[in-house]
């Protein structure tokens, strides 16, 4: 009896704390609303599932408990009720599958007018670069980076002399705009993740992994890392703001390029000059001081 | 049922008696022991003692989640360390040992009909080295540096890097090389089993025949003996990265202002070898608790269990679907965007024979006469919280729904429920049950019955909730939840909940330590049969099994594993071993 009760409270239970809890997702910021759509019908089939089975069983623990004198019924197997089930279990896979690579097929294909914009990802910051006025960005090469260098970009390359630069700073994107956000790391495995914009990609150093958006609302909204990087990863917040067209381009109007940060420095780079030296624990741990103060 | 007579041809019943096999000392009885029944309290034991340890350090990581700030001693660097730990001993040193090398050594031999494995010297050096493993990785502790914080899936760069704990100390070499001796003691174990089951079974005993529990253990063994050798070479190139300096998962790196003597790796390769271990690794725990749960279900609830048949391709087929559905792990892992469609789809594939088990076991209750025995009421926690993260990982199998789930709380809630709590669950349900096998006394009742609803009630409090932080947003691995905009204040309440329900059910578990210490000489008195059961283990004639098991003569099979129940019999269960027909025979052929 007490089993079976507890049973049912465990579905009528976990259906009120879904309904009920104040814990949901942010609201969303982005056009892959499609995700939340298809999550919401995952909710619905497996909630249905679970109490299916749930309550099933605690029907059966009610009715065909033991009792003086009762005895089981012998039937080793069902053919026609096993096949059933098998087919209606296909099916609801089928409803869960088909609308999910839909959606995939949408989030994997970029829109040809999706603006490129690269992330690049180091222990424990976020850096971007934009195309400059030629739409493209200059390659880049672990390799080449160096203080005064931070993303790698290969100097030698003209397309990449224009491209703008942020370094360890927020980037900015214009509303309503399709962006295709290149992804890279000079150092171990990150991911960018904003919560709102649902999306999120690994970044590998080596390779360059991709996924796009576009950003619905304005606002500012928090980066988070979402791949184990190391001591500092849950300090690794960066920002995005989404801005109207006006407001991004005054803020792009402030950027420098990489023409720009590369000429002859006349500062010594005081800050820079000790890290070369330091044992790499102690580096460490300045450098989780410098993001921890961030 | 149709009766067996040995026919022509078939070998006599035994091969010669070999002396070696005979303890002659106390020392070659219980601890340089090679009858598989020792060897397997040996590992259960070892498994519990390195299970304790990834209990505490649990507690340690939801001290510091549910209270942040309040521990300083739980710097970040030794969050990473507990939770890196934690989640390796659980699913290789528990959760592995316990069901393969604990309850495969105990139950294949008596349930199949054997006297012992085939290979028991080997076994018993299986044993040995897994010992060994887990000293190392305990020894990791001691070192300098402490444990690697790498993360339980040690992915390069990171793990063998200055930023991670470890990464550049001892950590990530003890790790590793614990692994490779781990694989190493298992294979030899492993081809025991799997020899032990194909070449050792009585007579009468076909495979259709077979209990679940073995067909479960056996099927998680080949998996194993295949997967394995994946993480195997994992461990080693990884290691031959770190003290060679290759370049195997190694791009080249600015570390911090500084290049790295490494260039052209792939730090992707190491998730391709380490998930094609990882994803089958989850059914080689998972399916030997399918079976065991089958025969504490049908035994309890005194009824054959369901598509017997069925069952066993659902088994089968799982372990080899298991196989190519790896990469849904992967799917934000920057790996080719077009593998998700095939991922996607072999993923959801396996979610309908994993289906047809669960409708088995519910449609075995239905017109049963269920005993809600201990083990019977673990059996029915396991499907609540099987049924539960098995429908979670509906979510994440389907690769646009895991993008904003992957890498968040939901993963980890997604997880514990479906291969932490729910095998578990099957661990405790079947130690209930095969205690006074072991031990000829029975587990105390109330005790058994308060640790079974703290455990049940209190871990899906701990993980059903956490579900919905996932949701949230909230990442996993992070070790403050500080200065992030989407925890609010009642987040960071629910976090402090599931702390304090993690210290419940821990609580919990040290009341089955006590019970399982205590009953040995102070339960009740068992008897051979205590639950009626019709699997062989029961039909031995002393309790606790002797050195051969059997006695005199191997117990010759007539029958499937599952005739409860079986109309115009007198007793509502008819051992394995019990010529005789009963009626019109249903058993499957």
């Amino acid at each position: 009896m007490a089993v079976a009760l507890v049973l049912v409270l465990i579905v009528v239970g976990s259906v009120l704390f879904h309904l009920l809890s104040p814990w949901w997702w942010t609201p969303i910021a982005s056009n892959w609303a499609y995700i939340d759509n298809t999550i919401i019908i995952t909710f619905w089939i497996t909630g249905i599932v679970f109490a299916a089975v749930v309550l099933f069983m605690a029907y059966c623990v009610f009715r065909f408990r033991h009792r003086e004198g009762n005895r089981a019924f012998y039937e080793p197997e069902n053919k026609r009720l096993e096949s059933w089930l098998t087919i209606v279990t296909a099916v609801g896979v089928t409803a869960l599958l088909v609308p999910g690579l839909f959606v995939w097929s949408r989030f994997v294909n970029v829109p040809s007018d999706a603006t490129n914009v690269e992330v690049v990802a180091q222990q424990w910051q976020w850096s971007f670069r934009l195309p400059g006025k030629d739409g493209k960005l200059g390659t880049s090469d672990t390799r080449d980076v160096t203080a005064d260098n931070p993303l790698g970009v290969i100097g030698g390359d003209p397309n990449g002399q224009d491209d703008v630069v942020v370094e360890a700073a927020d980037l900015h994107l214009p509303v309503g705009k399709p962006v295709k956000m290149l992804l890279r790391s000079i150092d171990v495995l990150h991911d960018f993740y904003v919560p709102e914009f649902r999306a999120k990609m690994d970044m590998i150093p080596g390779s360059v992994t991709y996924f796009w958006f576009t950003p619905t609302r304005t606002g500012t909204f928090q980066v988070l890392c979402a791949e184990l990087c190391g001591q500092g990863h849950p300090l690794m917040h960066g920002v995005v703001v989404v801005d109207t067209q006006q407001d991004y381009l005054a803020w792009l109007g402030q950027q420098q390029t990489f023409a720009q940060l590369s000429a002859p420095l006349q500062t010594g780079s005081a800050d820079q000059a000790p890290g070369k030296t330091m044992a790499s624990g102690l580096k460490i741990a300045a450098k989780l001081e410098t993001v921890r103060a961030r | 049922m149709v009766d067996i007579t040995p026919a022509d041809g078939i070998p006599p019943a035994e091969v010669a008696e070999v002396e070696l096999y005979h303890p002659h000392s106390w020392w070659t009885k219980y601890v340089f022991s090679q009858d598989a029944k020792v060897i397997a309290i040996q590992y259960s034991a070892t498994a519990t003692g390195i299970g304790l340890v990834a209990l505490v350090l649990s507690w340690l990581m939801r001290l510091q989640l549910g209270f942040p700030g309040t521990f300083d001693f739980i710097t970040p660097e030794a969050y990473y360390q507990f939770i890196t730990m934690h989640g390796m001993i659980m699913v290789i040193y528990l959760l592995t040992a316990l069901f393969l090398g604990g309850f495969g050594n105990y139950l294949i031999p008596l349930m199949v009909g054997a006297r012992d494995m085939v290979f028991p010297y080997v076994n018993m050096l299986s044993y040995w080295i897994y010992l060994l493993a887990v000293l190392v990785l305990v020894s990791s502790f001691f070192a300098p540096g402490g444990p690697t914080g790498a993360g339980w899936t040690l992915y390069p760069p990171q793990a063998i890097m200055s930023g991670t704990p470890g990464g550049q100390d001892w950590g990530i070499i003890l790790m590793l090389s614990s692994l490779i001796l781990f694989i190493i003691g298992f294979t030899m174990g492993g081809l025991n089993y799997v020899v032990t089951v194909l070449q050792g079974r009585t007579r009468g005993m076909t495979m259709m025949r077979l209990p679940l529990t073995v067909w479960g253990i056996f099927t998680a063994t080949v998996m194993a003996l295949l997967a394995f050798p994946a993480l195997f070479v994992a461990s080693v190139m990884m290691l031959l990265d770190r003290v060679l300096g290759t370049s195997f998962f190694m791009p080249a790196i600015s570390e911090m202002g500084e290049q790295l003597q490494h260039n052209g790796g792939s730090p992707i390769l190491f998730q391709h070898l380490f998930w094609f271990f990882g994803h089958p690794e989850v059914y080689i725990v998972a399916l030997p608790a399918f079976g065991i749960v089958s025969d504490l279900i049908s035994t309890h609830a005194r009824k054959n269990i369901f598509g017997y048949r069925m069952m066993v391709w659902a088994i089968v087929g799982i372990g080899a679907l298991s196989f190519v559905v790896w990469a849904h792990h992967m799917y934000v892992s920057g790996m080719h965007p077009y593998f998700g469609f095939f991922f996607a789809t072999t993923t959801l594939i396996i979610a309908i024979p994993t289906a047809i088990k669960v409708y088995n076991w519910v449609l075995t209750l239905w017109r049963g006469d269920i005993h809600l025995t201990i083990p019977m009421l673990f059996a029915l926690a396991f499907i609540v919280t099987f049924v539960n993260g098995g429908l979670t990982g509906l979510f994440l199998g389907n690769v646009v729904v895991d993008v904003p789930l992957s890498d968040t709380m939901f993963v980890v809630a997604h997880f514990h429920m479906v291969m932490g709590v729910a095998p578990i669950l099957v661990v405790f349900g079947a130690i209930y049950h095969w205690y006074p096998k072991v031990t000829g006394r029975m587990l105390n009742e109330a005790l058994g019955r308060f640790h079974f609803w703290v455990t049940f009630l209190g871990a899906y409090l701990i993980f059903f909730p956490m579900h919905y932080l996932g949701l949230m947003g909230v990442p996993r691995r992070y070790a403050e939840l500080t200065d992030m905009t989407i925890m609010t204040e009642s987040a960071h309440h629910l976090n402090s909940f599931i702390s304090i329900m993690a210290f419940i059910v821990g609580f919990a578990q040290m009341v089955f330590l006590f019970n399982l210490i205590w009953s040995i000489r102070h339960g009740r008195e068992a008897g051979g049969n205590p639950w009626r059961a019709t699997t062989l283990e029961w039909q031995t004639p002393q309790t606790p099994p002797a050195h051969g098991n059997f006695g005199k003569d191997l117990p010759i099979v007539y029958r499937w594993a599952y005739d409860y129940s079986v109309p115009g019999a007198k007793e509502d269960f008819i051992p394995q071993n019990i010529p005789g027909s009963f009626g019109p025979s249903k058993e499957p052929a």
